[in-house]
């Protein structure tokens, strides 16, 4: 079985393949702070299959974790200067290449998506081939590696370690973003163990005025929409504020649809991931990954979508979920 | 109450722009003081919440082929390609992206996109291909707003589609949780159902602001030949 944690492993040595690659670039402005960031980062994803499976101390790749953010936030993180193919060059290999290169980048989903379909029946004894708790991402990094194989039959590039020159060059203008979804996630996972939720969700609770439908549908809509904004995802808002007022006031006291209710109000908090940057990987990491001046360019482009459909939300649900 | 300081110091320190990474930090460390955990318990959760948390740099693995094909010319190619097609603008390209996502997300296959895998290699040079065809010159303002939508599509797109499959995280967190809490017994299928009116709704408000966003780009453009002709009038004087 390919289990996820080989998925992780390749990230794993990718970071540390590019952080030597820095080490070695004796140009580079932040050459030891950069390398010894990435590859620490690296490191950080082999050790912490065994953090996984509770057989090695958590506490100990805390203090790693805290080591990177110091790294990324002392200016030691920084961008070297790569040598990639200029302008004039790339429009005369896509006059060679033409519509070809479409190809590896088709590949990659197209890999992805047959590998997920196929996972049910992919079983060699009685054990699955794909990691069945984490079909999407072990596919995923099936396709990746594929496409990698065929754009090197296709574009025969002289150096073969291409792709892992090239990639160092997004990945430096990406830089610390890289690391920030997985801090957030953290956060959130202390936010609830300190009751961050419970504390909001009493506060809504207490906003809202007594046998008004209407109040309950837009405080119950409005505070997932802010709830995610603060914590990154719909996720963690749902079970609290369904247990302050979904449920309690929507479903129990005025008889909605729980289906409907929940259904919209999930949707709701949808909304809100839109308009934070707690989101990083849907909102800092694109800007990062299009070198965008504003990093909250991505957000800006967004909110002008996500406020009118907050309020559609709100109309759903109180016109489809009481009757 | 006293919790609420953390999520305070996170507001503030997004809004004074300090570095992010810092700001998540401390205020992860100071939310978790004021609840009563002592240093060695924070200290394991930022490993355990870092271990478990691994999938969201899935990206990474993708870099490679993406760095490749960029050596050689994909972007400059997808610009070529759509430069040939007279009646796309970049507001059209990405209507037509945000389509194919919220459907193939409905089908169950998000994996199909993605913003290191399709944004960034695809869907933004097409967009901008087709602004370079329409003004000849792509100002970095327009550039950069094309960036802001061509990620804003693949987002709305996968949020808004997703959910009207029926075996997404999110539907399974909501029967989960009110199964086992109020003892319901809700069906995925309901609730994928109920998605839709929504779904409908971000296609038809995205897609009349992507169809907006040509006509703001043309007064850009504008704006920007202006002061440029301004500019070197100046320098001619």
């Amino acid at each position: 079985m390919i289990n996820v944690e080989a998925v992780y492993w390749l990230i794993g040595i990718l970071f540390v393949a590019w952080a030597s690659l820095i080490a070695a670039d004796t140009n580079h402005p932040r050459r030891w702070g950069s390398s010894a960031f990435w590859g620490l980062l690296g490191l950080c994803f082999f050790y912490s299959t065994w953090v996984q499976a509770g057989t090695a101390p958590g506490w100990i790749l805390g203090i790693a974790v805290l080591v990177l953010v110091v790294l990324a936030s002392t200016g030691l993180l920084g961008h070297g200067k790569h040598r990639t193919t200029t302008g004039p060059e790339r429009e005369a290999f896509a006059k060679r290449f033409g519509n070809k290169l479409f190809i590896p980048a088709l590949t990659l989903p197209l890999v992805t998506v047959i590998l997920v379909l196929a996972a049910p029946v992919l079983v060699i004894g009685r054990t699955p081939l794909l990691d069945p708790k984490n079909t999407t991402l072990v596919a995923l990094a099936i396709g990746a590696v594929a496409a990698v194989v065929v754009a090197l039959l296709i574009l025969k590039p002289k150096n073969p370690a291409t792709p892992i020159f090239e990639s160092r060059r997004i990945l430096e203008s990406i830089g610390w973003a890289a690391l920030l979804p997985q801090m957030l996630t953290t956060l959130g996972i202390l936010f609830t163990k300190a009751g961050v939720g419970t504390a909001v969700g009493t506060l809504a609770s207490g906003l809202l005025p007594k046998g008004s439908l209407i109040a309950g549908v837009v405080v119950y809509c409005v505070g997932m929409f802010l709830f995610t904004v603060l914590m990154g995802n719909g996720f963690a808002a749902f079970p609290i504020m369904t247990a302050a007022i979904g449920w309690p006031v929507l479903v129990q006291t005025f008889h909605g649809d729980p289906a409907i209710v929940f259904a919209i109000g999930m949707l709701a908090g949808f909304c809100g991931t839109l308009c934070t940057p707690m989101a990083a990987n849907f909102n800092l990491v694109p800007s990062a990954l299009l070198e965008m001046d504003n990093k909250y360019g991505v957000i800006a482009a967004q909110v002008g979508t996500a406020i009118p459909l907050l309020a559609v939300n709100i109309g759903l649900m109180y016109f489809l979920a009481f009757h | 109450m006293l919790v609420l300081i953390g999520v305070l110091l996170v507001i503030v320190g997004f809004a004074i722009r300090l570095n992010p990474l810092i700001v998540v930090t401390v205020a992860g460390i100071v939310t978790a003081l004021l609840g009563g955990m002592n240093p060695a318990q924070i200290l394991d959760s930022f490993g355990t919440g870092f271990a478990n948390s691994r999938s969201v740099t899935i990206f990474v693995a993708v870099l490679p082929v993406v760095g490749i094909i960029e050596f050689f010319g994909l972007q400059e190619q997808a610009k070529i390609l759509i430069g040939r097609l007279a009646k796309l603008t970049a507001g059209r390209v990405l209507i037509g992206y945000l389509a194919v996502r919220q459907i193939t997300a409905a089908v169950g296959l998000n994996s199909i996109g993605g913003h290191a895998q399709t944004v960034r290699p695809l869907v933004f040079p097409m967009a901008e291909g087709a602004a370079l065809r329409r003004y000849g010159h792509v100002p970095e303002k327009i550039s950069e707003k094309i960036k802001g939508h061509s990620a804003g599509a693949d987002n709305v797109g996968v949020f808004f589609g997703e959910d009207v499959f029926v075996a997404v995280g999110s539907i399974l967190l909501i029967t989960t949780f009110v199964d086992t809490t109020y003892h319901l017994h809700l069906e995925p299928l309901q609730l994928a159902l109920w998605a839709i009116p929504t779904a409908i709704a971000a296609f038809l408000i995205h897609g009349f602001r992507l169809l907006r966003l040509d006509k703001q780009l043309d007064k850009e453009y504008r704006e920007y030949e202006l002061t440029a002709q301004k500019e070197t009038a100046g320098e001619a004087k």
